[in-house]
């Protein structure tokens, strides 16, 4: 019996190392939110923005919006930014950013530094919006409709091709139920 | 011709590295003096090939030989020739030639200081270590030769060493990091050894630990080089960042800590025995582990090498080689007899058991969180990352059980204390850190804080309990001068050790919680009030380098009483070659505090994007890890190790015993 316990440390590793082989050739696949098709969380938080106002979930009505979680620390979000800068430039999508568990200062700097691409970006310095979300880390996208409902979550980097295939056909979509017209 | 040269040594040092992992090992099964005599030859050749190959490359830095693809794609006839030597070590080729040469380093010491030690022992860790360098050199042939030509056409200057490792700190920061984590391969070999010889014992335990001890005070020198470097390198004033490379080397770090603990008490005690030998293998495992991180790619980090699925292939192999065969060799052969000896709960077993688990919790923490988005990848397909707030979350706390639990270990006794009587011996520390903490944590201007009072009450409990465990030792003693000469090196070396890690907190807390910094808008002339100094910014001009071009601002620092401070020169350098812009941090270095400051982007108008610091205490961080090196350095000085043949017919008995295994 003790001898059967020995063996653990091996299993954790050959586990481990399976995680790792996979991880050479990731598989992509998406993952499932407990909150599609549900109401953004009520949040009542400061903005990013000079003139310290409070945001609130009525900023994502309207219109098709995506939220975009990113912080200072997390260095895919620095490889997403340049997409996002683009999306918001040249397709005129409307983002809005959930600064998540950031130095506000460091956050502050980074926009300046590298371009705006948010409409206005909510600060979430103690994490508990993303807890409500359920946010996995940084950088994780939602895709909210015009009533404020979330319809699509993807964690990971956006870039051209997960904005082809997986966000445009969805964003496309409610635009089109949306407009009055 | 000088890079064929060093190229063909690689490959004669490939062979004798199989025949070192293979003749000893056999000589040993077979109890063939001769073959396990061959260990120590071959570990010479070895050690010389590879540094043959390791000038070589030097050789074609130095020459600018731009032939040869390393070289061209990692240096230029315009950088400077310390940086030419370091550039040797600047990427994945040539850094992990040096690994190889180390490993070869370790295995040639071992090989000239074990002489007193069971020949069978000695050529099976000869051989297990050879066996390490045969994967070491195969991944460096195979996926990753530094020596490759770009002929016929071979470019006419070079692209340049990346701008961020030009740098002294850079210099020296891999090397002291490589002979950390290679030299935790000289305790695995032992931990093997032994295994397969079925001796599990103190003498086992007493062989180990200087190794650990010396690999451990190199990566400790090392992770502070890095902390440093990053600190006023990457110009944003942090010193750590959870980063997964940082990690990479802070778990075999935490694992090697736990392990030289564990092997004090396997060789005073000879318990633990199993634990022991588990951690020397999870020790390298990680060391190991770091390095699949770094080269693979797997993981998105600045410092991450090239790219390559295949080298990442390569080295999980040579993982599942070496930690799983280990690890089956573990579950196979440990001991699981309970040992005869026993201790009670208030003893320093005791102590040291939790100092461990403390240590390896800590370690599987940041593993999953280092981890996690590569397992979110592979269930999910997307890229994330942790961060620090995770990591934040449950270190410090971790490091402050540690702490306190490290004050009633070194005054607690082996095998049993009487409660009433350690509470006797320590109140005093106790009473004096909760005194004195407090008094200095209202002291400063910026009001009490609760980590500031936690921190300070830790760091004053280690102090004045080695103070105590200090007085104890002298209190019988007829003058304190002849007490403190009686005492050991290695026990001088335990109390610098931990003097360090207290050190070290106490420039964690206080650089966290009394930094100041500003980011702003100056124009010349203009002026900013930081920590009871000001900042005036004089302007910038522009300079040039050997290899840049830069713009120098100049900012004069000025006390309340208005004398000048100091002056500093930031500058925004913009390297030729690699076209990248780099910050380079003016930094006014001292012992309580550091002024630090980085230009941002031009504004026009003369004026700049400034970020300003005072960081409190930040070179404590560092300090601390130097004296901790320099407890493990005392700790091996110890006379205790240089004794060379203790008494020969126990080595005989040794002998015996392990040829019969």
């Amino acid at each position: 019996m003790k001898r059967l316990k020995l063996f653990i440390p091996l299993l954790v590793f050959v586990l481990l190392a399976g995680f790792l082989y996979r991880a050479l050739y990731q598989d992509p696949r998406t993952l499932p939110s407990a909150l599609l098709y549900k109401p953004f969380p009520a949040f009542s938080l400061p903005s990013l923005g000079e003139n310290q106002q409070t945001l609130d979930a009525s900023l994502l009505k309207g219109d098709v919006t995506l939220v975009n979680v990113w912080a200072t620390w997390c260095p895919s979000c620095h490889v997403e930014h340049p997409f996002l800068l683009k999306l918001a430039q040249q397709m005129r999508v409307r983002i809005v950013g959930i600064n998540y568990k950031d130095d506000t200062q460091q956050a502050k700097q980074w926009l300046v530094k590298l371009g705006n691409p948010y409409q206005a970006t909510v600060v979430d310095e103690t994490g508990d919006l993303g807890i409500e979300l359920g946010v996995y880390g940084a950088p994780e996208t939602y895709i909210v409709d015009q009533q404020g409902i979330i319809r699509y979550k993807h964690v990971g980097v956006v870039d051209e091709r997960v904005w082809q295939e997986s966000l445009l056909p969805i964003v496309k979509q409610l635009q089109a139920k949306g407009d009055p017209s | 011709m000088i890079a064929e040269i060093g190229h063909f040594a690689v490959i004669l040092a490939f062979c004798l590295s199989l025949v070192l992992a293979i003749v000893p090992m056999m000589g040993s099964v077979l109890r063939q003096t001769l073959w396990m005599a061959m260990g120590k030859p071959l570990a010479v050749g070895l050690f010389g090939l590879l540094l043959i190959a390791f000038v070589s490359l030097g050789y074609c830095f130095a020459t600018d030989d731009f032939s040869v693809a390393y070289v061209a794609h990692n240096s230029n006839s315009l950088l400077p020739l310390p940086y030419k030597i370091s550039a040797i070590w600047g990427a994945h080729e040539g850094s992990f030639l040096l690994w190889c040469l180390m490993a070869a380093g370790w295995t040639l010491a071992v090989a000239v200081f074990s002489q007193s030690l069971p020949r069978v022992l000695v050529a099976r860790v000869l051989s297990i270590l050879g066996l390490c360098s045969v994967g070491f050199l195969a991944f460096l042939l195979f996926t990753s030769n530094p020596f490759k030509r770009l002929l016929p056409h071979a470019p006419i200057d070079g692209r340049d060493l990346n701008p961020l490792l030009q740098d002294f700190g850079l210099i020296i920061h891999p090397p002291m990091l490589y002979m950390g984590y290679v030299g935790f391969s000289v305790v695995f070999a032992f931990a093997i050894a032994a295994l397969l010889g079925g001796r599990l014992d103190a003498a086992w335990a007493r062989w180990s630990r200087p190794w650990t001890t010396i690999a451990w005070s190199f990566l400790t020198v090392g992770i502070a080089l890095g902390s440093w470097w990053a600190y006023y390198e990457l110009g944003w004033g942090g010193w750590w960042f959870w980063d997964p490379v940082e990690n990479a080397s802070f778990m075999p770090w935490l694992m090697g800590t736990a392990l030289m603990h564990s092997l004090a008490v396997t060789e005073k005690r000879g318990v633990f025995k199993s634990w022991t030998v588990f951690l020397a293998i999870a020790t390298f495992s990680l060391s190991l582990l770091g390095a699949f991180l770094v080269r693979s790619g797997v993981l998105t980090s600045v410092h991450a090498f090239a790219t390559d699925p295949e080298r990442g292939v390569f080295i999980l192999a040579f993982l599942l080689f070496v930690v799983g065969g280990s690890l089956l060799l573990y579950a196979l052969r440990a001991p699981t007899v309970q040992s005869s000896t026993q201790f009670s709960l208030w003893s320093r077993e005791t102590l040291l058991l939790l100092n461990n688990i403390v240590l390896t919790i800590a370690t599987a923490l940041i593993l999953v969180g280092t981890l996690y988005p590569l397992l979110a990848e592979a269930l999910s397909g997307s890229k994330l990352s942790v961060g620090p707030p995770y990591f934040n979350q449950f270190f410090p706390g971790l490091m402050v059980a540690l702490a306190l639990l490290l004050g009633i270990g070194i005054t607690v006794n082996w095998k049993h204390s009487r409660l009433m009587q350690l509470f006797g011996y320590l109140r005093w520390a106790l009473l004096g850190a909760l005194v004195l903490g407090s008094a200095l944590s209202v002291w400063h201007t910026q009001g009490w804080l609760l980590p500031v009072w936690i921190g300070l009450v830790v760091v004053i409990w280690i102090a004045l309990s080695a103070l105590t465990d200090l007085f104890r030792k002298l209190k019988h003693q007829s003058s304190l001068w002849r007490g403190l000469r009686k005492l050991t090196l290695s026990y001088y070396g335990m109390h610098l050790g931990h003097m360090g890690f207290a050190i070290c907190i106490l420039g964690v807390v206080l650089t966290s919680f009394y930094s100041e910094e500003r980011d702003l808008r100056m124009a010349p002339g203009d002026q900013l009030q930081l920590s009871g100094l000001t900042f005036t910014f004089m302007g910038t001009q522009q300079v040039t380098g050997p290899n840049y071009k830069a713009d120098q601002g100049e900012i004069k620092v000025t006390n309340a009483d208005g004398d000048v401070v100091t002056r500093l020169y930031p500058q925004k350098r913009q390297y030729q070659v690699q076209r990248s812009m780099m910050t380079e941090a003016a930094i006014d270095p001292g012992i309580t505090r550091d002024l630090y400051v980085a230009l941002g982007e031009p504004l026009g108008e003369g004026a700049w994007a400034v970020r300003v610091h005072y960081k409190a205490f930040v070179r404590c961080i560092w300090l601390g890890a130097l004296v901790m090196a320099l407890g493990g350095v005392l700790a091996v000085l110890d006379k205790r190790y240089r004794r060379r043949r203790v008494v020969v017919s126990n080595e005989q008995t040794a002998e015996t015993v392990y040829s019969h295994a």
